[in-house]
């Protein structure tokens, strides 16, 4: 492994990777294209570079006022990050003591648990929408910020009780039990040793359950009736409709949604791999 | 158990103040000029009343329907609504609406034009306050078309192709909609729907509409798969001599582009009877369950007075229907375009009502499609389309008594409290489950809102699938849903849209992608975890943006690429001297491109998983391998391949169940096409659910099958085996 390798496989290597960057890139070029391109219809052409410059679906995405003079897109970008933020707290808060237990006690109904969690990840969404419709009528959250936290948050849950109890059973028990040793309390070891050491892990459950809120639009649209209270990717859908779709609006809304997860997302990244993975590789 | 008391009360200050008694709320659907219109109007209803308040909400169009559906009998929705009359019928069936006045009551009804108010018109009650009325002319280009009469007939608008460029085409409109094929069909004497909601739109006159439309594509009269904005771009750009559109178009166009507007031509081919298009009213409608019926009638009304219609005529470029607006402003009458779509209308066939037009579009559109692309003969594309209508609107199961249903659930109930009863009292268990109440404190609040959220809904969700639901109304059928799903609804078992054709089709889907996921990704990140790489960092940042861009936003940009016209993959193939794909047009070519879409979308995912999982490979094997006389070759598959399947199973089994049920990408990029045959079964049940008459029970049903089915399939591994 540690040989020099000769410089044509060093080239290849390097071909076969800038070959899947031009792959991964393109389309995302292709969106920038459409956004800053003057006319709103995209024209057949292979190089994803605009004809011209003009920053039009920038201004009309990001301007946009409605009849009361408010500034809507304000508003929306506002419950995005809103709606987010919190879902990525309350699911991590309530994933992280209920994966300790699961990674670190036996108690009765402890498979059981593991067992329905995994089964609701292969429960389709779409036969629930109508059901959560009721009980959010019911907890008088519908169209509300805070509803769509609630059902975002339960909805991440699963995922990140999966990905926090990997994390947990990666860390050596002795790290704890010497805190314990030394007096501490269980709970005193759970935020004082263990939180600590799986950082990497709860960074990245916080990023998918962010990137899951941020990104839905099936239930936003199903539960929200006021414009005010719409997430970003509801308004961004109206850009396209059946009849005229206003595709330069839309890439230009499409690249306002996206470059807040992208920045998030390199901020993580460093931690992706340790964090991912530390559920599966058993330690 | 603080966080989630701190919650609940956060959750009750944010929450909306209920309505009050003052508060209107209007909903519609418009965009454009004629949002701006009715935004103006609005404005001057609220400045004439400055002690009511007024919410409006423009709801995209095609989550209109479903969402007043949802929302009116739960208290949510808008006092007064705009639509089309030919949801009318089904929205009286839901008692969404209430009545607006009487019909006899000549006061009110002869403000405006009689059709429209016929149209809005049900059991002797007028339902909504007639706003305007929409049908599709013939747009001119007076460069193209230099006579200064307008077409008389469709055969001399086909009579222009020797005379015009190629790439310029006499005619364009959506030929594979059956809206805009309709005038066609009419002129040959067919008809959509019946009045008693019966399917017509098979046999001789509607073979003949085919034929005529598959002739005039093939002539290089009308260009293929022309979409609603193909057609404003050949004919805003003069590569079109007429197009058929409605006065959506002539907004879009303002003054930009000359063009003149006539009523549509006649068909010699026919006895040179008139091509008849549809007319829609819209009209204002008042919620049944307004809290201040009064008030909401007030306003809808308020939007049909003479200066709001004059504005929404001269600002939303709109055909109102109230008849004094078109005296009171004379600039209206002599108005070039609203004159003629004026005209138009009065000659237009209005719209169906019978809900059963809703189920039509579809199978036309997919008959006209394939008839088109030379698929199938038009008869057969017909056939098919018809049976798929009947498919959809085929008599719901019989209601069945529940009691006996009941009774079991109640029996295993008792059967399972008292089960537990009895281990309660052994004194084994008793101490397991002391021994577990410390861990219990860790862990209830996350049961708790588990089941509260998920649990329950899923639950429900399940139940319904006993139930047959349509259009609000709901009952009891048993398992009648399953037996229809399973037996294929009576069909051959694997006739497009039957459950085991669209469980091949998402196995094909789950395998192809997990196979490239895992392959494309070990292969790059074997790549990348070479330890002399130069830029190893960078090119590990470039290849995770696919996964950090909402998956929407991939979803329809790839769709936009693989647009047939100005997709940026036919323009690749061009430039490489191929010949431009109609990528959605074949099952092969749709699937290719919702695979790749979704491998775009999914490998970054597999890669990082197997950086870490190399990461986690000890150097010695390798070095000991070495030692062996191993060839790098046998070392990938003696030492990586073994080292890497247990890390990387649980990742892979994850993604094989998301992929199972990848809605988005299926959804939004090929959505189905051609006719449904790339559907998976998650596209197939919300199809059910939200596009085909509400039929939530039977969508239940097939959510159902595939919890078994994934559940089935992941059986052997055990828990503790996945992430």
């Amino acid at each position: 492994m540690s040989r020099r390798t000769p410089w044509w496989i060093e080239l290849l290597v390097h071909a076969a990777l800038l070959t899947a960057v031009a792959f991964a890139l393109y389309p995302v070029l292709w969106v920038v294209t459409l956004a800053l391109s003057p006319s709103g219809t995209p024209s057949p052409r292979a190089l994803p570079w605009p004809e011209a410059f003009s920053l039009d679906n920038f201004r009309a995405v990001t301007l946009h006022h409605d009849a009361a003079g408010r500034w809507l897109f304000g508003r929306q970008l506002f419950n995005s990050v809103f709606v987010a933020v919190a879902t990525a707290v309350t699911s991590v808060a309530l994933a992280t003591p209920a994966a300790y237990a699961m990674a670190r006690m036996r108690f009765v109904g402890d498979r059981a648990g593991m067992r329905v969690l995994l089964a609701t990840q292969m429960f389709p969404g779409v036969a629930t929408a109508v059901p959560l419709y009721v009980i959010l009528d019911g907890l008088r959250l519908l169209d509300t910020r805070a509803g769509l936290v609630l059902v975002y948050a339960t909805t991440a849950l699963p995922f990140a009780m999966f990905q926090l109890r990997g994390a947990f059973e990666a860390i050596p028990r002795e790290l704890e039990e010497a805190a314990m040793v030394d007096g501490a309390t269980r709970w005193q070891a759970f935020f004082k040793v263990v939180l600590p050491a799986a950082r990497p892990a709860i960074a990245v459950t916080c990023l998918f359950a962010f990137m899951s809120a941020w990104n839905e639009f099936i239930l936003a649209a199903t539960f929200l009736s006021h414009e005010d209270a719409f997430t970003l990717p509801v308004a961004l859908q109206r850009y396209v409709g059946e009849h005229d779709a206003a595709w330069g609006r839309f890439a230009a809304g499409a690249m306002v949604v996206s470059v807040p997860v992208m920045a998030v997302f390199y901020a993580v990244q460093r931690h992706l791999v340790g964090g991912l993975t530390a559920g599966s590789v058993k330690g | 158990m603080t966080p989630r008391r701190l919650f609940v009360a956060l959750s009750l200050l944010l929450a909306a103040p209920s309505a009050s008694a003052q508060h209107l709320t209007l909903w519609h659907a418009y965009r454009g000029a004629e949002q701006t219109a009715l935004d103006q109007v609005l404005d001057a209803w609220r400045r004439a009343h400055p002690a009511a308040s007024l919410d409006v909400l423009a709801v995209p169009f095609e989550a209109y329907a479903s969402k007043l559906e949802s929302a009116i009998p739960h208290d949510h929705g808008p006092d007064v609504f705009v639509d089309a009359h030919e949801r009318l019928a089904s929205y009286r069936a839901l008692g969404l609406v209430a009545p607006v006045a009487r019909a006899a009551n000549a006061a009110v009804t002869a403000r405006f034009d009689a059709t429209a108010v016929r149209a809005l018109t049900a059991a002797g009650d007028l339902y909504a306050f007639p706003l305007s009325v929409k049908c599709v002319a013939l747009f001119i280009n007076p460069a193209l078309w230099t006579d200064p009469a307008p077409p008389a007939t469709l055969e001399s608008i086909e009579a222009l192709r020797p005379r015009l460029p190629s790439g310029t085409y006499p005619l364009v409109y959506e030929s594979q909609g059956a809206y805009f094929h309709a005038p066609l069909l009419h002129a040959y004497g067919g008809a959509m729907l019946d009045d008693a909601g019966r399917y017509t739109f098979v046999g001789p006159a509607a073979e003949r509409s085919l034929r005529r439309v598959i002739a005039m594509t093939r002539a290089g009269v009308i260009p293929d798969e022309a979409s609603g904005a193909l057609v404003s771009q050949l004919f805003s750009t003069g590569r079109a001599a007429t197009a058929i559109s409605g006065p959506w178009l002539a907004a879009e166009l303002g003054s930009r582009v000359p063009f003149r507007v006539a009523p549509l031509p006649a068909l010699a081919d026919a006895g040179g009877r008139l091509m008849e298009p549809y007319a829609t009213v819209e009209g204002a409608f008042v919620s049944s369950r307004s809290h201040d019926p009064s008030a909401a009638i007030a306003l809808a009304e308020a939007l049909t007075e003479v200066p709001a219609a004059v504005i929404r005529a001269r600002v939303g470029r709109q055909v109102v229907a109230t008849r004094d607006a078109w005296t009171a402003d004379p600039e209206l009458a002599r108005d070039p375009v609203l004159s003629v779509f004026r005209e138009a209308a009065a000659h237009a066939r209005p719209m169906p009502t019978h809900p059963h037009m809703r189920a039509v579009f579809e199978p036309a559109r997919q008959a006209i499609l394939k008839a088109l692309r030379g698929d199938r003969s038009p008869r057969t594309a017909l056939e098919e389309a018809e049976h798929r209508f009947t498919d959809v609107t085929r008599p719901l199961p019989r209601r069945r008594d529940a009691t006996l249903a009941l009774l079991a659930v109640g029996m295993l109930a008792m059967g399972l409290v008292l089960n537990s009863l009895r281990g309660l009292r052994d004194p084994v268990f008793r101490r397991d489950l002391r021994r577990s109440l410390p861990a219990y404190a860790w862990v209830t609040h996350a049961a708790v809102t588990l089941a509260l959220l998920v649990v329950v809904p899923l639950v429900i969700g399940a139940v319904t699938s006993l139930y047959a639901t349509r259009e609000g109304h709901s009952y009891y059928v048993g398992l009648a849903n399953y037996v229809d799903i399973l037996t294929a609804r009576g069909g051959p078992l694997l006739a497009t849209g039957s459950f085991y054709r669209v469980l091949l089709v998402t196995v094909l889907w789950t395998a192809a992608n997990i196979t490239l996921h895992v392959s494309i990704g070990v292969a790059l990140a074997l790549l990348l975890s070479r330890p002399l790489l130069r830029m190893k960092a960078l090119y590990r940042v470039l290849l995770i943006i696919p996964w950090a861009v909402p998956s929407y936003v991939t979803a329809l940009a790839w769709k936009g690429m693989f647009h047939r016209q100005f997709g940026a993959v036919n323009a690749l193939l061009t430039a490489l001297g191929g010949e431009p794909v109609s990528w959605f047009a074949r099952f092969s070519t749709a699937f290719a491109a919702n695979v790749a879409t979704n491998v775009w979308l999914g490998f970054p995912f597999m890669m990082v998983v197997t950086i870490g999982a190399l990461a986690g490979i000890p150097k010695d094997l390798y070095e000991a391998a070495a030692v062996d006389g191993a060839t790098a070759w046998q070392q990938f598959w003696k030492v990586t391949v073994p080292m890497l399947r247990p890390a990387m199973g649980p990742s892979v089994a994850m993604g094989a169940v998301w992929t199972f049920n990848q809605f988005n990408v299926v959804f939004l990029v090929s959505g189905g096409e051609p006719d449904g045959e790339t559907d998976i079964l998650v596209s197939e049940a919300y199809r059910w659910a939200f596009t085909r008459q509400a039929q939530y029970g039977y969508a239940s049903a097939y959510a159902v099958l595939i919890f078994l089915i994934l559940l089935l399939v992941t059986r052997r591994r055990s828990p503790e085996a996945l992430p």
